[in-house]
C-alpha cells in the first residue's frame, strides 16, 4: 500500500490563561492511498486538532510547535513528497478544498445561512477550477458551431482568454469591481452552478435543480450534512477528513451518510480520515484505526486486529466501556478523569488510571513501537508482555 | 406492578404563528395522541429521532408544558389503582397543596447549560431542599455533602462553580440537585448523550445504583439504542408524535414487530468486526411535525407500505404480554423481513 | 476551602480580563483620579462659603475672563469665578449626576425589564407599550417642561433624566431574560416549585446583569455630557453653580477671543471642557473593557 500522508511527530500547543496545554504531542501516523483511517478518542484527547494541523487551521492561541506533515501527491512515484508545514499559506489555500478536504461536525455551522445551498458548492469551484472553467467556456465560445450572434461575443473571447491562462491578473480583478463590465462573470457562475448540480445529483440527492435553489434553513439535517459533502468533494480531492460528521445526525440518517461516504470512497475519493469518539461506525467503515488519549496516539492497528485483540489498556477499557448488544452484566467503567493537558501526568499520560502500571509507566512516556504485524502500541506493561514472551 | 403516572391520549400542540396579526396557520404537533402507563420502580425507556416528541412528552408529565389535549395521571404510593390524581393541568403552585412537591424531577441532555452557572455547587444542591423544608445551616451542609457522596463527589467539590468540572461530573451534580428533593419519579432526558463513552458508563452506573436504592422510576429519553437496552426495563419507540410499539426491552430487541424498530436496530453501528449485515436503510427524511402524513405516519419512509397504510392510522394493539404495536402488517413482519436480514442480535442466527 | 476562595479566583479571573487592555489601565487610572479629587475637594479647594461648597468664590464682577495667575491657578472665566474651584468641585457635581440617574434608571428599567421578559403575555404587552411611551418623549423638552413649571436648577435636570433613561434597561433586560428564561437550569428551577421572584433575583438577573454593567459605565458619561448641554443651553445649573456645564455656558462669549488673538481665553474653555473629555474617555474606555472582558464568546477559559 502506497502512502498517502503522514505525520511525524506532530506537536501543537496552546498558549492560555492557565498555561501551555500540550494538546498534541508527538503524534505519528500513517494514511495509505485507498484506505479508511479512524482516529478514536474521547473528547479533549486531540483527533480534532490532529485534523486541524494537518490542515494547518489551527488558531491562535494555538501553534504548531513540531513535527511533519508529509503528504504524497501525483502518481505512483513516491517522489513528489512534501511537507505541509513548510508550505506557504497560499499553497495551503489552493491545497484546502482542493487535494484535501474536511467535513465537521455541526452542517449549521458550516454552511453560510444567506446564500443558496448551490452558490456555496459552486464557491468550491470557482476558487479552485478557474482557470479549467475559463478554458472550457473559452473553447465554447470560439467553436464554429455557435451562430447565434452574440454583440459582446468578440469582448467576451478576449476576456476568457485571458481569464484562461491567468484567472488573477490584475486586469480582471479591476473589472471584477465596475458594476456593469462586472457581468462577464455570468458565464462562469453558470458553469460553477452547472457543475454543482452536477455533483449534488451524484450524491443520490433528488431534485438537485431545485435543491440547489434553496436556503440552508430550509433544508433538513441529513440533507445539509449531504450539502456539506458536496462542497468537500466538489473538485475531487485525495484524501477527506471527516471531523465527527455524523456525530449529530439520527441513527437512521447516519446510516444513510455512512453508506453514502462508502460508495463515495469507491467512486471518487481516495482515502478518508474519519475522526469520531463512536466505535461503533469505526467497526463498520474502517480499514485501519488509531486510538488517542490525551494528545498522544496510544494505539495504531487494522480495524480486525484492533476490536479482536486490543493492545493498550485503554483500548482495552474502551471497548469494556461501550454498551454491546450482546452484553450481560453491568458496564465497565474507566476510573478517574480525563487529565488536564496543561498540566499532563508524567510519563505516559494514562497510568493515573490503567490497572496495569509498572514503575517506568510513571517516570517515561512510551513510544509508538510494533508489537505484532503492523499493530503498533505505546505501553510499557505490553513491551514487557512481549519481551517476556507472553505475546507470541 | 403498581401504577405511577398514567398517559392517556395526550397531545401538545405548538401553533405556528403567521402573518401580521399573529393569526394561527398550521400547528406543529408534537405529541398527537400519547397512550403509555409507568410503573413503580420501572426504567422505561422512551427512544425515537430527533422530532419524535420525546423530549416533550417528559417535558409535560412534569408540567414544564400543558398538554393542548388528553389526561395526565399519577398515582399515590399507598392509595389503591383507583384513587389517581389528574395532573394534567395542575398548575406548579398547587403541587404543593397535593403534596407533590418534589416528587418529579428531571435531568437534563446538556451539563453545561443545566447548572446555574453563577451559582456554587452548595447553592445548586441546596436550593431544592431550601424549597421544601427549612434547615439550620449546619444540618443543610451534612445533608449536601451526603448527597454529593452518593453521586460519587466529595466534600471538596461544595465550594465550586460549575464551570470548573467536567461533563460527566456536572452531570453527577444534575443527579444530585434533583434527588435533593426526595423524587419518586425522574425524567432523564439524554443525560449521557453529551458525554465521552467511559464517563457515559460511569453515570449509567450510578443511576442504575440510585434507582435502586432510593426506589425511584425513570423515564430515560434517548435516541441511542444501545443505552436504552443497557438501563431500561421496558422501552417504546415513538416516531412523529405517536408511540409505534412498546414492549418488555428484551422483547422489543429479540421481535420488534414495527418496520421502524427494524429500521432503527439495523441501522446501530455495532463494536465488533466481521458481522456482516444487510442494513435496512429508509428512504427520505423524517416529514415535518407539522405536516404529519395521513393515516400511518411512518407510510412515507415505509418498505412495506399498503393503500391501508396510506388511508387509515393504525391502533395500538395488544399483541402479547406487555407488548404492543401499531402496524396494520404487524403480524406478516416475520415474512417481510428474513429473520437473520439484518438482525444485530447474535441469538437469533439461522 | 472557605467561601471567599471561588469568589476570589473568579474575581481575579475578570480582573485579568479587563486589565489585558491597556485602554482599560488608561480608563481606570482616570477614574481614580477624579475620585480622588472628587473625595478630597474640600482639602484641594477649599470652600468659600461653609453652608453652600458649591457656589464658586468670585472676586468682582468683571465679564473679561482673566488668565492664570498664582492666586487663580487656571484663571478666572466672566464674572470672575475661579476656574480650578469650579473644575474640582464640579468632578463632584459630576459624579452625583452620574451615579443619580444612572442608579435610579438601573433599578426602574431593570424592575420592568425583568417582569417583562420572564412573563411575556400580556404584562410583557402592557410594559412594553408603556416603555414605548417614554421613547417618545424627547429629553430635552421634558428638561424644559420641568424646567418651566418647577425652575432652574441642576436637581431639576437629574429628576428630568432620571425619569427617561430608564427605558434603555428595559430592552436590554429584556432581551437578555428572554434569552436565558429557556436555559435548563431556569426550568430545573421551575421544576422544583421555586418562587418566580426567586429565579429572578438568584438565576435569572446575575446572568443577564453584564449588557446592564458594560451600558451603565458608558452611561456614566454620556449623563455628564447631556447635563452640561442642558447647562449650555441654560436649563441647567444656576449661575455660578460649581459644574463643568455650567463654566462652559459662561465661557460662552469668550470662547473665539479677539481678532488679533482669537485663543487669548483659551483657558475659560479649555479646562471644564477638558474636565468632561477625560472624564466621559474614562467611563468608556472602562464600558469598552468590561464588554470585551464579559463577552461570553470570547470569556472562554
Amino acid at each position: 500500500m502506497t502512502k498517502l500522508l503522514e505525520t511525524i511527530d506532530l506537536k501543537t500547543h496552546f498558549y492560555t490563561y492557565e498555561g501551555v496545554v500540550k494538546a498534541l504531542n508527538k503524534v505519528s501516523l500513517v494514511i495509505d492511498q485507498g484506505q479508511t483511517f479512524g482516529l478514536v478518542g474521547e473528547s479533549g484527547c486531540g483527533k480534532s486538532v490532529t485534523a486541524h494541523s494537518i490542515m494547518r487551521i489551527i488558531q491562535e492561541p494555538g501553534r504548531i510547535e513540531g513535527g511533519k506533515v508529509i503528504i504524497y501527491l501525483g502518481e505512483k512515484s513516491q517522489c513528489a513528497s512534501i511537507d505541509l508545514l513548510q508550505q506557504s499559506e497560499a499553497y495551503m489555500e489552493g491545497l484546502r478544498g482542493n487535494q484535501i478536504s474536511m467535513i465537521f461536525q455541526e452542517p449549521n455551522a458550516a454552511l453560510n445561512p444567506i446564500m443558496r445551498v448551490g452558490d456555496q458548492v459552486g464557491e468550491s469551484f470557482l476558487f479552485h477550477r478557474k482557470k479549467e472553467m475559463c478554458k472550457k467556456i473559452f473553447e465554447a465560445l470560439c467553436a464554429p458551431k455557435n451562430n447565434r450572434f452574440h454583440p459582446l461575443k468578440k469582448f467576451q473571447q478576449i476576456v476568457y482568454r485571458s481569464a484562461a491562462r491567468n484567472p488573477d491578473a490584475f486586469v480582471l480583478r479591476t473589472m471584477d469591481m465596475i458594476p456593469l463590465i462586472r457581468r462577464w462573470q455570468n458565464r462562469l457562475k453558470k458553469e460553477a452552478k452547472r457543475r454543482a448540480i452536477e455533483i449534488v445529483g451524484r450524491l443520490g440527492i433528488p431534485h438537485p435543480d431545485q435543491i440547489v435553489e434553496q436556503y440552508p434553513h430550509q433544508l433538513s439535517g441529513g440533507m445539509k450534512q449531504r450539502i456539506v459533502i458536496a462542497i468537500a468533494l466538489a473538485c475531487n480531492p485525495t484524501l477527506l477528513i471527516a471531523d465527527e460528521a455524523t456525530s449529530n445526525l439520527d441513527v437512521t440518517i447516519q446510516a444513510q451518510i455512512l453508506d453514502l461516504l462508502a460508495q463515495l470512497k469507491r467512486e471518487a475519493i481516495s482515502s478518508i480520515l474519519l475522526i469520531t469518539h463512536d466505535l461503533g461506525v469505526v467497526a463498520e467503515t474502517c480499514d485501519r484505526v488509531g486510538v488517542m488519549y490525551a494528545g498522544n496516539i496510544v494505539e495504531v492497528a487494522d480495524v480486525k486486529d484492533l476490536f479482536e485483540r486490543p493492545l493498550h489498556p485503554y483500548t482495552m477499557a474502551l471497548l469494556d466501556a461501550v454498551p454491546k448488544l450482546s452484553m450481560e452484566g453491568k458496564l465497565k467503567s474507566i476510573k478517574g478523569n480525563v487529565p488536564n493537558l496543561g498540566f499532563p501526568p508524567p510519563g505516559c499520560r494514562f497510568h493515573p488510571r490503567c490497572s496495569y502500571t509498572i514503575d517506568v509507566c510513571r517516570e517515561l512516556l512510551p513510544e509508538l513501537i510494533e508489537i505484532e504485524n503492523n499493530h503498533l502500541t505505546a505501553c510499557h506493561w505490553v513491551m514487557e508482555r512481549k519481551k517476556t514472551g507472553r505475546i507470541s | 406492578m403498581k401504577k405511577i403516572l398514567e398517559l392517556q391520549d395526550l397531545k401538545k400542540h405548538y401553533p405556528i404563528q403567521k402573518g401580521v396579526f399573529r393569526r394561527t396557520g398550521s400547528t406543529i404537533k408534537a405529541l398527537d395522541g400519547i397512550d403509555l402507563d409507568i410503573y413503580r420502580g420501572e426504567c422505561l425507556g422512551l427512544v425515537g429521532e430527533s422530532g419524535c416528541g420525546k423530549t416533550t412528552t417528559g417535558k409535560v408529565i412534569i408540567r414544564l408544558a400543558s398538554p393542548t389535549g388528553g389526561r395526565v395521571y399519577y398515582h399515590r404510593e399507598m392509595g389503591n389503582p383507583d384513587d389517581r390524581v389528574d395532573i394534567t393541568g395542575l398548575k406548579k403552585s398547587s403541587f404543593k397543596k397535593h403534596h407533590l412537591q418534589g416528587k418529579l424531577q428531571m435531568v437534563f441532555q446538556d451539563p453545561a447549560s443545566s447548572l446555574n452557572p453563577r451559582m456554587l455547587v452548595k447553592q445548586i444542591i441546596a436550593e431544592p431542599i431550601k424549597a421544601k423544608v427549612r434547615l439550620k445551616s449546619r444540618v443543610l451542609e451534612d445533608r449536601v455533602i451526603a448527597l454529593l457522596n452518593r453521586v460519587g463527589l466529595t466534600e471538596d467539590h461544595l465550594f465550586r462553580y460549575p464551570h470548573e468540572f467536567s461533563g460527566g461530573q456536572r452531570q453527577r451534580i444534575a443527579v444530585a440537585r434533583a434527588i435533593a428533593a426526595d423524587p419518586e419519579f425522574i425524567v432523564l432526558d439524554e443525560p449521557t448523550s453529551a458525554l465521552d463513552v467511559s464517563v457515559q458508563s460511569q453515570i449509567l452506573n450510578l443511576l442504575k445504583t440510585i434507582q435502586k436504592t432510593l426506589g425511584l422510576t425513570y423515564l430515560f429519553v434517548t435516541h441511542h439504542l444501545l443505552v436504552v437496552k443497557y438501563i431500561s426495563d421496558r422501552t417504546a419507540v415513538m416516531y412523529l408524535g405517536k408511540i409505534m410499539e412498546v414492549a418488555s426491552t428484551a422483547d422489543l430487541f429479540s421481535t420488534p414487530l414495527h418496520p421502524y424498530t427494524h429500521a432503527l436496530l439495523s441501522g446501530i453501528p455495532i463494536p465488533e468486526v466481521g458481522r456482516k449485515k444487510h442494513r435496512m436503510i429508509l428512504s427520505g427524511d423524517v416529514p415535518s411535525p407539522a405536516n404529519p402524513p395521513p393515516g400511518c405516519r411512518f407510510h412515507t419512509r415505509c418498505p412495506f407500505v399498503l393503500d391501508r397504510c396510506r388511508a387509515e392510522e393504525p391502533a395500538l394493539v395488544k399483541v402479547g404480554k406487555g407488548h404492543r404495536v401499531a402496524c396494520h402488517r404487524q403480524h406478516e413482519i416475520d415474512l417481510l423481513i428474513p429473520k437473520n436480514h439484518n438482525h444485530p442480535n447474535p441469538e437469533i442466527s439461522h | 476551602m472557605s467561601h471567599r476562595h471561588p469568589r476570589l479566583r473568579e474575581l481575579r479571573f475578570t480582573l485579568y480580563r479587563i486589565f489585558r487592555n491597556p485602554s482599560a489601565i488608561i480608563g481606570f487610572t482616570l477614574l481614580l483620579f477624579f475620585t480622588g479629587v472628587a473625595l478630597f475637594a474640600p482639602q484641594i479647594a477649599p470652600p468659600k462659603y461653609a453652608h453652600n461648597p458649591y457656589m464658586m468664590p468670585h472676586k468682582g464682577y468683571s465679564p473679561t475672563p482673566k488668565p492664570p495667575s498664582a492666586s487663580h491657578i487656571f484663571g478666572t472665566t466672566a464674572g470672575q469665578y475661579d476656574i480650578f474651584y469650579g473644575a474640582v468641585w464640579g468632578t463632584r457635581t459630576a459624579f452625583k449626576i452620574g451615579l443619580f440617574v444612572v442608579g435610579i434608571a438601573v433599578l426602574v428599567g431593570i424592575t420592568l425589564g425583568s417582569l417583562s421578559g420572564y412573563y411575556g403575555g400580556i404584562v410583557d404587552e402592557l410594559l412594553m407599550r408603556l416603555t414605548d411611551v417614554m421613547w417618545a418623549i424627547p429629553t430635552l423638552v421634558l428638561a424644559m417642561a420641568i424646567v418651566v413649571a418647577f425652575g432652574r436648577g441642576l436637581d431639576k435636570i437629574m429628576i428630568a433624566l432620571a425619569l427617561v433613561h430608564w427605558r434603555w434597561y428595559v430592552r436590554v433586560i429584556r432581551s437578555e431574560i428572554l434569552t436565558l428564561r429557556d436555559r435548563d437550569f431556569v426550568q430545573a428551577a421551575q421544576i422544583l416549585g421555586i418562587s418566580d421572584l426567586k429565579i429572578i433575583l438568584r438565576h435569572l438577573l446575575p446572568n443577564a446583569i453584564y449588557p446592564v454593567l458594560i451600558i451603565a459605565s458608558m452611561d456614566m458619561g454620556s449623563m455628564v455630557i447631556t447635563a452640561s448641554f442642558m447647562s449650555f443651553v441654560g436649563l441647567g445649573a444656576a449661575k455660578g453653580y460649581a459644574d463643568w456645564g455650567q463654566m462652559v455656558a459662561l465661557a460662552r462669549n469668550y470662547i473665539i477671543g479677539p481678532p488679533d488673538d482669537p485663543l487669548k481665553f483659551w483657558y475659560t474653555i479649555a479646562v471644564p471642557g477638558g474636565c468632561i473629555v477625560l472624564f466621559v474617555l474614562a467611563w468608556n474606555l472602562i464600558g469598552d473593557a468590561l464588554r470585551d472582558a464579559f463577552d461570553p464568546k470570547l470569556r472562554r477559559r
